[in-house]
This record gives structure tokens, sequence and C-alpha cells, in this order.
């Protein structure tokens, strides 16, 4: 080797002047794929997912959700009784049980689907109401929670984004609503909007919903999205402070496309997690309203009121208030075993 | 400090007004008056019972009687049984306190104790059972949890009878209120002893060879008591909404029985009147945590 590679005196640098250039040889392309460390690139998205899955709890709750809504699809298409139907003499069954002309038509050779939950004092098949009460408890969850992530949202960022005297009249607002008891109210405004939604709303399409469930949702339109917006706001006072965001202003982006396209998506996880542990509360209002019952109107069941029917008659059937109950805990906890998931995949500072 | 218990009283008062304001109207809303009957009555009595109940004054006016006689005490009348509504609150709300009181008593001491354990003996099996139990028990509506435990104690085992209001009617609706405060307070708990352990005032003490009773006690515990402290409020609150479902099944005839009985009546000045008064309870105890908060924790900043 050439004797400029001499090794200082006290440098823990191989002495490259022993070796000749004999002693090297070129690496295959194998061995500098050994070299490379690089992990493959991936989104926020990506390395969230990989991580919930992970998690065997949040698997598993996303599992039993996703089987719970096959069944809820499936349900009103396999099984020949409606939420409505009465059947003929067969009120009071318990689970699989026939009625006497049940047993006469099998005997005669039909077929006739059994009642897997038995039947209400009323004749109507129960596994189809459980069915149809978890739907309406999904869906009022879900549309709720979308309605207070929308509105959380857009105050929140404008609060949060303007700042200043805008930013505080908007938080006392919020702070103001924030103290009010919200079940109260809820329980207040659908007993008043009964009377006076239900002769507007006749003959349309609302009518079928049911002014409590209307009610309901005003409710959550009105009261619950000040936690999303107080959330929100906390985010985007951090996120404003970025360089991007500045640079973003510099050449002249509008306001609602920075906070649309550079500050919500890095609040993306927030929203994702709040929203996820949203919609079991809101499940919770509901059938807590139909207990009470404020929920949607008869005939159509929900979990809540199916479960307070039950109450008279627990003694005898006690079958009719356990699957109603057993429903609401299970959507409920795999649904907050699903939120701590995601919790823990897209904000791991969060995680404990 | 003053300023912020001044403004803090502020917003709480405005809340009250913002509550009234909502019942009042709400209450006007509907429609048909206390006078329609079925009989006809004729313009000149209408009229008359209007004037003896200020109903022909501008509706500024009867709310602002309305703020009056409710500061006074004064509900009004039942519309279902014509009782006043005072003589309602007096005899039912007493049985809501005691069950209610009760139930915060033991939600805060077993969530304390249960949470410190798991933190103690976090990843162990102790902590592993009590966070299952606790992460059912978040998923058990209040209505679901007093029915299964009404099937089970009085209709299945037969320990307590049902439907008797006796002395032993409590343990239950107890019980059934405190479950979901106490997992919470647990959880709570839990994350604010941890944080606590974690910190450096801990190690401090333990290098000086304090105790480890003592680590625990003054210097773990009472750092985790402060987040606990401020969902004393919120705990009031969901107490007072859980016993109405509670207090419902077991018929226990207290004010949250009988607010579940307005709705079903659709009696509106009861529901009315429960309402404000609730509502003004829960406020007036979120003001008190609020301002205990700050009193006990002097490093939070006041603004």
């Amino acid at each position: 080797m050439k004797d400029n590679f001499k090794k200082a005196p006290f440098s823990a640098q191989i002495d490259l002047s022993k070796f000749s250039m004999q002693d090297f040889e070129k690496a295959t392309d194998e061995e500098k794929k050994q070299q490379d460390v690089m992990g493959e690139s991936t989104t926020f998205f990506k390395d969230g997912m990989r991580r919930l899955r992970k998690n065997p709890l949040a698997m598993l709750s996303i599992v039993i959700l996703v089987l719970l809504i096959l069944v809820i699809l499936i349900a009103p298409h396999v099984i020949p009784y409606g939420y409505a139907d009465i059947v003929k003499g067969s009120a009071n069954l318990h689970p699989m049980e026939y009625s006497m002309q049940e047993q006469q038509a099998i005997a005669k050779g039909e077929s006739v689907f059994p009642h897997l939950f038995g039947t209400d004092s009323l004749g109507r098949d129960y596994f189809i109401r459980v069915v149809y009460g978890a739907r309406v408890s999904l869906s009022v969850g879900i549309f709720a929670s979308i309605l207070v992530l929308i509105i959380g949202m857009v105050y929140g960022s404008i609060s949060g984004y303007l700042g200043g005297r805008v930013d505080l009249v908007m938080m006392r607002i919020v702070d103001i609503i924030y103290s009010l008891p919200d079940m109260l109210l809820i329980i207040l405004l659908a007993v008043v909007l009964n009377e006076t939604l239900s002769p507007l709303i006749k003959g349309t399409v609302l009518a079928k919903l049911g002014t409590n469930m209307i009610a309901l949702f005003i409710v959550f339109g009105i009261l619950y999205w000040v936690g999303m917006a107080r959330l929100i706001r906390g985010q985007i006072l951090t996120i404003k402070q970025n360089e991007y965001v500045l640079a973003a202003k510099c050449i002249g982006t509008s306001t609602s496309r920075t906070i649309i396209k550079h500050i919500l998506p890095n609040c993306l996880s927030v929203i994702i997690i709040t929203t996820a542990l949203q919609i079991p509360s809101a499940i919770f209002t509901e059938s807590y309203l139909s207990f009470v019952g404020l929920g949607v109107s008869a005939p159509m069941p929900s979990l809540g009121s199916l479960a307070n029917e039950a109450r008279a008659g627990m003694m005898t059937y006690p079958e009719r208030l356990l699957f109603p109950a057993f429903a609401i805990c299970l959507i409920v906890l795999a649904l907050n075993l699903l939120g701590d998931g995601l919790r823990d995949a897209f904000d791991p500072k969060l995680s404990r | 400090m003053t300023k912020y218990v001044v403004k803090r009283v502020l917003l709480a008062f405005a809340t009250v007004i913002i509550i009234s304001l909502i019942t009042f109207f709400a209450m006007n809303a509907i429609p048909g008056g206390p006078f329609n009957k079925e009989k006809a009555v004729s313009p000149a009595v209408i009229a008359q019972l209007e004037a003896r109940y200020n109903l022909d004054k501008p509706l500024w006016e009867q709310y602002i009687i309305y703020v009056k006689n409710i500061a006074h005490g004064d509900f009004g009348v039942s519309l279902k049984n014509g009782r006043e509504i005072k003589d309602i609150f007096a005899e039912s709300f007493p049985i809501s306190a005691k069950i209610g009181l009760l139930a915060s008593v033991i939600a805060i001491a077993a969530g304390l104790v249960l949470g410190s354990i798991a933190a103690l003996m976090r990843n162990k099996w102790p902590d592993r059972v009590i966070i299952f139990f606790i992460t059912i028990i978040t998923s058990m509506p209040s209505f679901v949890v007093a029915t299964l435990l009404l099937y089970f104690f009085c209709m299945k085992l037969g320990w307590f009878s049902a439907f008797s209001a006796g002395e032993n009617m409590t343990v239950l609706p107890v019980i059934a209120l405190s479950l979901s405060p106490m997992a919470y307070i647990t959880r709570l708990t839990k994350t604010s002893m941890l944080d606590a352990l974690g910190q450096d005032y801990i190690r401090t003490a333990k290098a000086k060879g304090v105790s480890s009773r003592k680590v625990i006690f003054v210097h773990g515990l009472r750092n985790a008591l402060i987040p606990v402290i401020t969902y004393v409020g919120p705990m009031i609150a969901s107490i007072l909404t859980g016993s109405m479902v509670v207090e419902a099944i077991f018929n226990l005839g207290g004010l949250g029985s009988k607010f579940v009985m307005a709705i079903t009546n659709r009696d509106y000045t009861l529901i009315m009147a429960t309402t404000i008064f609730l509502a003004t309870i829960m406020v007036i105890a979120n003001l008190i945590t609020d301002i205990v908060y700050k009193v006990v924790d002097p490093r939070i900043k006041l603004d």
C-alpha cells in the first residue's frame, strides 16, 4: 500500500501499510444488501395499522365487531320474521321452543324457522328484535359520533388557528356548554321536541326515525362536540407553531387550505382515537334514553328499550333481559378495546 | 387566586342562568297551556286564571317571575297530582342523597385502593385481574348492572327481598351506582400513581432511606390524589343521572325515580323543576371541585 496510508501514532485506525491491494476483494451484491439497514418506507397510517395488528385485544374486538355487523346485515334476510311481525299463537316462548301451531306444522312436514331467542309477550321473534335493536344502537352511535366530529373539528380548528380575541370568545362559549349537565338537557329536549316536532314531520321519512332520535341527534350536535373542539384546538395551537405552516402562509396559501391540508392531517391520530371512543359513549346515551322511555318509537326496538320491556317478566323470562344487556355490553366492550388499541397504535406518546 | 375563584363563580352563575333559560323556554315551547281542558272553559275564566298565574304578561317578565319563585324555593305545582313540587323534593331528595353519598364514598375508597394496587403491582396478576374487571364494568350501562344485581341477588339467590323499601334495599342500589365511577377512579388512580412513582422526588425519598410504606402513602398517593379530585364533580353528575334508572329499577321513591315517572307521565312542571334542581347541584359540585383542585395543588398555574 501507499505511504500516505501511514498510521498516526496513537490512532486506533488499522495500519493499512501492512496490507497490499491483493488482501482486499470487492463486496458481492449479497454482502452489500446485508449492510442495507433501511426499513421499507412507511406512511403514518401503515405504521399505525402495523402496531394495531400486533395488539391481540384490538384485533379480537375488530373480529367481534365485523361478525356482529355481518349478523346485523344478514339476519333480516335469512330469518323469515320481521321485527314487528306478530306470530299468531306463539307468544312468550322460551329460546328454541315452538308453539302448538308450529309443532303441528312440523309434524305435517313443513319447515318452521326456530325462534332462536324465543318470542316476546306479543309473539314477536326475539332474535330479530335484538338484531334490529343492535342495528339501531350501532347506527345511532356511529352517526352521532360523526356529527360530533364534524362540528367539533370545524369549531376547534377555527378557534385554534385564528387565536386571539376570536379564540377567547369561542372558548368561553365552549366552557359554558361544557358545564351544562348533558344527560338532563337531553331528557328535557327529548321531552319537549317530542311534543313540538311530531306535527311538523308527520308523513316524512323523519317520522319513521321518531322524534326522540331526532332530539338525540340535535342534542348531540348542540352539546357533545365541545370535548372534541377543545381537543382539536389544543392540537392546533401546537401544530401551527411549525415552520411548514409558516412556509405555507408565506407562499400565500388561504387560511382554510392551510387548516385542511397542513394542520388537520397532523391531528389525525387524536381525531381517530376520540371518535372511536365517542361511539360507545353515544351508544350508552341512546340505550339509557331508550330505557327511560325516550328512545326510538315503538315498534322499532333498541337494546335499551328491549331491556326495559323485559324487566316486567324478569322472573319467568330472564333471557329477554340477558340477551339485549349482553349485546350492549359486547358492542361497547369491543368498541372500547378497539379505541384503546387505536390510541396505543396511533399515538404511542399517550399509551401507558 | 381570588381572581380565579371570582371567574369560576361567574361562569357557574352564567351556567345556571342558561340552564334556567333553556328549561323556561322549553316549557313554553310545548303546545297547549295549563288550562286547556277537554271541557270548554269560558274565555273570561281563562283570562282570569292567566292573570292569576301571570300568564298574560310578556314572556321575559314571566321568566323573571319564574326565576324569582325558584330562588325562593317555590318550584310550582305538579301537573299530574297537583302537589307542591317543593314537598315532593323534600320527601324524595333525602333518599337519593343518602344513596348517592354512600355510593360516592364507596366508589372513591374502592377506586383508590384498587388503583393503587394495580399501579404498585404493575403487570402482575393482581393488576391484570383488576384491569380486566374494570374494563368489563366500564362497558356496562348502570341499568344493566342494576337489573342484573336485582335478578341474581334478589330472585336467584334470594339474599335480598326485591321491591321492599326496607333497610337491605340500600345495599344493591349503592353497589349498582358506585361501580362505574369506581372503575373510572381506579383507572385514574393507576395512571396518576404510576406517574407519581416515576418522579424524581420518589427516588430521592427512597435514596434517603424512607420506608416504602411512607413513600407510597405520603409521597406517592398524596400526589396521585390530585387528578382524582378533578373527577369528583363529574362523578356526582354521573351518580345523579345514574340514580334515575337505578332508583326506578329498585323502586326506591327517591328523586330519580320521581323524575323517570314524571317523564313517562309527561309531567312537565316536575321535569323542569327537577332539571333545574339537579343541574344546579351539578354546577355547584363542579365549582367546588375546581376550586379545591387549585387549592390542593399549588403547582397549577392560576389563569
